[in-house]
């Protein structure tokens, strides 16, 4: 049978985010896929580059709307990383609230696109109801519905006022029965169990070799959590289960993620009735020599910062790792084999954020890489060389 | 107003486009569908091809690669067609101004009728500007 090949993208109608893919179908079977990105770079590294270690958190905040908590959390704590410091305990527990109210929130967008991408349009319309009154208690918390801008190198930017809480906890209380109800209707499901049960398996292995992370390895049976294997915040402060489940299938993806939401807000609940007091902020005034990493568990895995400093007030490198970019290549073990009408819900199933995982390269037409990073400082060198001559060759 | 416009005004289809955007307006976008908000009793409908769409909402800092998409998709969209600038990224490009992926604002690529500043713009000033765009066009609510 002839091999026919259909472009999705990279402005569909499913997707938010510009992305291409080229899936190879044999009659209805898809053999191989090919994905092309880079319609959302934007130089977030770069920017970073030129910002004062306090300023770059609102940069990094903005690589992804729905990981607006993971990236500045994980680049403060790769801040925190050059040189020893501590961080209050009001501080953490500030912290661990935000991030785990947008995990709450992004799960709850997740399963809802997910429910869209099926045809399921109530379970869309009844999750997003439900991240409303989430994202009305980061509001009340922060001061915005999605940029929180609430981490700082050293602690936090704003308190939480004790007469907000009860109003917090007010809110999400309510939202505790309707998710019941919606875990119900979407694990009891029949419909939803032939849709999703055995579609897009990643298996065990696959999600070693891969390094699959976060719900799409714990879907799989691999019991890797940061927050619990390497834990920071206030995380060991309380009880809560990591989720795993074995099949690696889709519907155990959805599973991992609603059952994460549960707890999320378990956890959320324990910090708000038991916020310690004291500082918020530890008022760093300057950041020594040296590199620091800093990792965290965001909704979608591990997010991974790395920061360079030489002594000034501004990092000489930034690298970031999202955790998109280590599921993205799991697509080649899910897809293939699987009928091309269970495509769109598997390249969902990751909760894949192409804005996270953008890179630059620069290829020729043959697909040659041209420059690797020592081409890109020498290239810089001889434009720094060329200006300074235009200046008048000082 | 033309009968063309007029008759656009009534039920405004929306086509979104993501031009290297955070995702924020985008999903502040898909929220006013969503009950608490619910856009579409109005009748603005979010559409899957840029060929049934009335109004063009674009969100993002278009950078260089999705630029060259854009100026396919404006020369396929049907005139007149009216476009929204969501976010602060397609009005000044905000934070981006300085990033070597995004060199002109969308303004400067295909005219715009109506801008929605806010990083991201709270489901309220989507459909305030909603609102805006149907007025300066001429019509009334």
């Amino acid at each position: 049978m002839g091999k026919t090949i259909i472009p999705i993208g990279p402005y569909h109608p499913l997707q938010e985010e510009p992305e291409f893919f080229t899936l190879t179908v044999e009659g209805e079977t898809v053999v191989d896929i090919d994905m092309r990105m880079g319609y959302n770079h934007r130089g977030i590294e770069k920017l970073s580059e030129g910002m004062v270690f306090e300023n770059s958190t609102f940069v990094v905040e903005r690589i992804c709307g729905i990981c607006s908590t993971s990236h500045p959390y994980a680049y403060t704590r790769a801040v925190e990383d050059v040189f020893p410091m501590e961080v209050s305990m009001r501080a953490k527990y500030i912290r661990t609230i935000i991030a785990e109210g947008e995990r709450i929130h992004s799960h709850l967008l997740w399963l809802g696109l997910a429910g869209h991408f099926l045809g399921y349009n109530t379970v869309y319309m009844w999750a997003w109801k439900l991240r409303e009154e989430i994202l009305d208690v980061m509001e009340i918390l922060s001061g915005n519905r999605n940029n929180y801008a609430m981490f700082k190198p050293g602690g936090v930017r704003r308190d939480i006022r004790a007469e907000d809480i009860p109003i917090c906890l007010k809110k999400i209380d309510s939202i505790v029965p309707t998710l019941i109800m919606l875990k119900k209707a979407v694990l009891d499901d029949p419909v939803l169990h032939a849709r999703l049960k055995g579609v897009g398996v990643l298996s065990y292995q696959d999600a070693i070799d891969f390094s699959a992370l976060g719900p799409t390895s714990r879907a799989s049976g691999v019991a890797r959590d940061v927050r619990k294997d390497s834990p920071y915040g206030a995380y060991q402060e309380m009880d809560w289960n990591m989720i795993v489940t074995q099949n690696g299938d889709v519907f155990d993806k959805a599973v991992v993620r609603i059952l994460e939401t549960v707890e999320s807000i378990n956890i959320t609940k324990y910090c708000l009735e038991n916020l310690p007091d004291g500082e918020i902020d530890a008022n760093i005034k300057d950041v020594p020599v040296g590199e620091g990493i800093g990792h965290i568990e965001a909704p979608r895995g591990e997010t991974f910062h790395y920061v360079k400093s030489d002594g000034t007030n501004r990092p000489v490198r930034h690298k970031v790792r999202a955790p998109t970019f280590m599921n993205l290549p799991t697509y080649k073990a899910t897809i293939v084999g699987q009928t091309i009408s269970d495509a769109t819900i598997i390249l969902a199933a990751i909760d894949p954020c192409y804005c996270c995982t953008e890179r630059v390269a620069v290829k020729d037409d043959r697909g040659r890489m041209l420059y690797n990073g020592q081409d890109l400082v020498r290239l810089s060198r001889e434009k720094t060389e060329k200006m300074r001559q235009r200046m008048g060759g000082k | 107003m033309s009968l063309k416009l007029k008759a656009l005004l009534k039920s405004p289809w929306v086509f979104h486009l993501s031009t290297g955007s955070c995702n924020n307006c985008d999903i502040e976008t898909l929220d006013c569908l969503t009950p608490r908000f619910d856009i579409e009793r109005f009748g603005m409908l979010l559409v899957g091809s840029i060929k049934h769409a009335d109004v063009l909402l674009v969100s993002g800092s278009c950078n260089r690669m999705s630029v060259e998409r854009l100026k396919v998709l404006w020369d396929q969209v049907p005139k007149p067609c009216l476009v929204v600038a969501i976010g602060t990224c397609t009005g000044s490009r905000g934070l981006f101004i300085d990033s070597y992926n995004c060199p002109v604002p969308l303004d400067k690529i295909i005219p715009v009728d109506v801008y929605i500043p806010g990083c991201p713009p709270k489901p309220e000033a989507i459909i305030a500007g909603a609102v805006k765009l149907i007025q300066k066009v001429g019509g009334t609510l």
